[in-house]
């Protein structure tokens, strides 16, 4: 009964921001929407991290990765846009006198969107099956997946002729023949990224609700249990680190049209913990919370770094400890707090009066 | 033969560094299953004590003791690390224990605001430690020189790992260590104080990432985000060698180490740590839990 009402409540919440920023471009201004049009890409990667943590119980420290690979993809067609298919402006400068031939595809829109979620399947398809076939698992993989995230940072920065190095790809001029500074252009970008916001969100709630969905907080909640009723959790943990990856590789492609840059900034170790803060914040497992993390910490984060931006580090750090240590559940369950309080203060009356303790596995409501 | 010596000299120079940080990392995590995230910072709190000492002892002592400072630094940059370590561990990794993944990412809030600490109150740009005279020369063989700097800090790590075998393996602490590592609920039945082991334990490990941040302060500058260029490798060096072990510690660090700047060495920067990444990962394949893991027969989940 109480599960049910739950479920109800984030559905309600999910659909009251969709509808905030569906409405948002009719009063707020252009400079505000092309935000509110990041923090929506942000949202979509949070959606897909919730998947792979809060839902299978896997943290990875290394979605910026995948985030980056889309948007890397992406930037790629725009920049040759933006030459006219000729050899962009930073090759030149590094000396680089040739369009490598691995750039020459990406000319073709099409191919480059595919390859925006192409390439980060196939790399979490491969980092996957390498870790979770062999039981790596746990912090192990954390700590795998972050080092990850640092080493495909050092090749961007590396790699200058070819990727544009520290400075990452931008000076980006139009997207199929529009130009990307014209308020509609705009726009319609903001509402594509929302478009795929919803219809992720869909897809993910279909599939918690699914089958496969049971297994993934199954194997969350007792992952040998899932091993002996004679499931391959494996199987299933790289299926949602693709799923997930894929989504982050969308966004990433999304954002870096509605941004117009990508550096290897925004995909190093830093930004991918921050990706799990926004999910931890709003509230993981629950599809609705990260959306709602996503969109108010950076909302946050842009007031913070616009008005005192030494504070911003000490503020996030506070939040990080805060969150994980005394609301778990994030923003979303603050509602329950009263009751857990009212709870609590009711034990404790009722230890006192009959001197007697309560049965301490019927609060904990294990799963049998 | 000359640059492959002096590779190997490197190498041998980085995995040492490297050592000193991971051999708390590695203890803690065996000992409480705590991921350290914030363990770098306490790199950079060692390195900034080493600062203060060096000024203090320009500022207050005649020239000619100015060469102690690095003694009196080693001193002090472990036990102010070991006290913040102290402090956090009483404040907030205590609530943690045994939840790994929240422990990795409570622990990474307090690196930031470690980090934005000490850009508070030292400045943003780097700052410089000059190394004391007696290290500023090279040790000549043949035609092979040996930084006195680098040879100073391998034998501050190998002095390290003594130390912390002996107190590990023939003390009744380490025992009592060793007993909470494999057993928590059997050592505390039998009167271990365990929640003083891991009190201790913990600031043992923080104290020797400050000492890490010591000898970094002779070969480069310091800053606020000096453990993070850290971190990343001294967690590999963890999760190859397996936690909780202090072979598996030193096979680790000198793995990365070694590894790392012989790749470096074959190839470039960047393309040297994929290729080290590659290995790491491979290894994992064979023993997922790191080469010198503790052997148990338990389900674990």
């Amino acid at each position: 009964m109480k599960k049910k009402r739950n479920i109800q409540w984030t559905t309600v919440l999910a659909i009251l921001i969709f509808v905030f920023l569906g409405t948002a471009p009719f009063y707020m201004s252009m400079f505000r929407i092309g935000l509110l049009g990041k923090y929506v890409c942000f949202a979509i990667v949070a959606v897909g991290l919730d998947m792979i943590w809060g839902y299978t119980g896997i943290l990875s420290l290394g979605h910026g990765v995948y985030f980056g690979l889309g948007a890397y993809c992406m930037a790629m067609y725009l920049k040759l846009e933006a030459s006219g298919g000729a050899l962009p402006d930073f090759m030149a400068w590094s000396g680089v006198t040739r369009l490598p031939l691995l750039w020459k595809p990406f000319a073709n829109p099409m191919f480059a969107m595919l390859m925006a979620v192409a390439v980060p399947v196939v790399l979490a398809v491969i980092i996957g099956y390498l870790t979770f076939l062999n039981r790596i698992k746990g912090v192990y993989f954390s700590i795998l997946s972050q080092a990850l995230a640092m080493i495909l940072a050092v090749l961007l920065v590396g790699s200058q002729g070819f990727t544009g190095g520290s400075n990452g790809l931008t000076n980006f001029t139009t997207i199929f023949g529009k130009s990307l500074s014209a308020p509609m252009t705009k726009l319609i970008l903001f509402y594509v990224a929302l478009l795929v916001l919803i219809l992720i969100f869909v897809l993910c709630r279909y599939l918690v609700k699914q089958r496969i969905g049971k297994i993934f907080i199954a194997i969350r909640d007792g992952e040998n249990r899932v091993r002996f009723a004679g499931y391959n959790p494996a199987k299933y943990k790289v299926f949602v680190y693709a799923l997930s990856a894929a989504i982050a590789g969308i966004a990433g492609a999304i954002y870096v049209t509605q941004v117009g840059i990508i550096s290897p900034g925004e995909v190093g170790i830093t930004p991918s913990v921050e990706m799990i803060i926004w999910v931890a914040v709003g509230g993981k497992g629950t599809l609705a919370g990260p959306i709602l993390g996503a969109l108010g910490v950076n909302a946050m984060k842009t007031i913070a770094s616009e008005r005192f931006p030494e504070m911003w580090s000490y503020f996030i750090g506070i939040l990080f400890v805060v969150v994980i240590l005394w609301l778990p559940g994030g923003l979303v369950s603050l509602k329950e707090v009263p009751e857990r309080w009212k709870k609590r203060f009711k034990k404790q009356i009722l230890t006192e009066e009959k001197e007697e303790v309560l049965p301490e596995g019927k609060e904990e409501g294990e799963i049998c | 033969m000359e640059t492959f010596i002096m590779q190997l000299f490197n190498g041998i120079s980085v995995s040492s560094i490297l050592l000193l940080a991971a051999l708390g990392l590695a203890i803690t995590f065996g000992l409480m299953g705590i991921i350290n995230m914030a363990h770098g910072e306490f790199i950079m709190i060692g390195a900034y004590a080493t600062y203060v000492v060096q000024n203090l002892f320009r500022a207050y002592l005649p020239e000619k003791l100015f060469g102690l400072y690095s003694i009196a630094a080693l001193i002090v940059s472990f036990l102010a690390a070991a006290l913040c370590g102290l402090v956090l561990e009483k404040l907030i990794v205590r609530r943690l224990y045994g939840k790994a993944a929240d422990s990795l990412l409570v622990t990474w809030g307090v690196s930031l605001i470690l980090q934005q600490l000490a850009r508070s109150i030292f400045g943003a740009p780097n700052v410089a430690v000059d190394a004391p005279a007696f290290l500023e020369n090279s040790l000549k063989l043949g035609t092979i020189s040996l930084p006195y700097k680098r040879l100073f800090i391998l034998v501050i790590a190998i002095c390290a790992l003594v130390g912390v075998y002996i107190l590990m393996y023939h003390t009744r602490y380490g025992r009592n260590i060793r007993g909470v590592m494999q057993n928590r609920d059997m050592a505390a039945g039998l009167g271990v104080n365990t929640k003083r082991i891991d009190a201790v334990t913990f600031s043992m490990g923080c104290g020797l990432a400050g000492l890490a941040g010591c000898t970094l302060t002779w070969i480069g500058s310091i800053g606020p985000t000096l453990g993070t260029n850290y971190i990343v490798d001294t967690f590999m060096s963890v999760v190859v060698g397996g936690a909780g072990t202090i072979l598996g510690t030193v096979f680790g660090a000198s793995f990365i180490g070694l590894g790392g700047t012989a790749f470096e060495f074959a190839s470039n920067a960047s393309i040297g740590k994929v290729l080290i990444f590659t290995c790491v990962i491979i290894l994992l394949q064979f023993r997922p839990k790191g080469i010198f893991a503790v052997k148990e027969r338990a389900l674990e989940d």
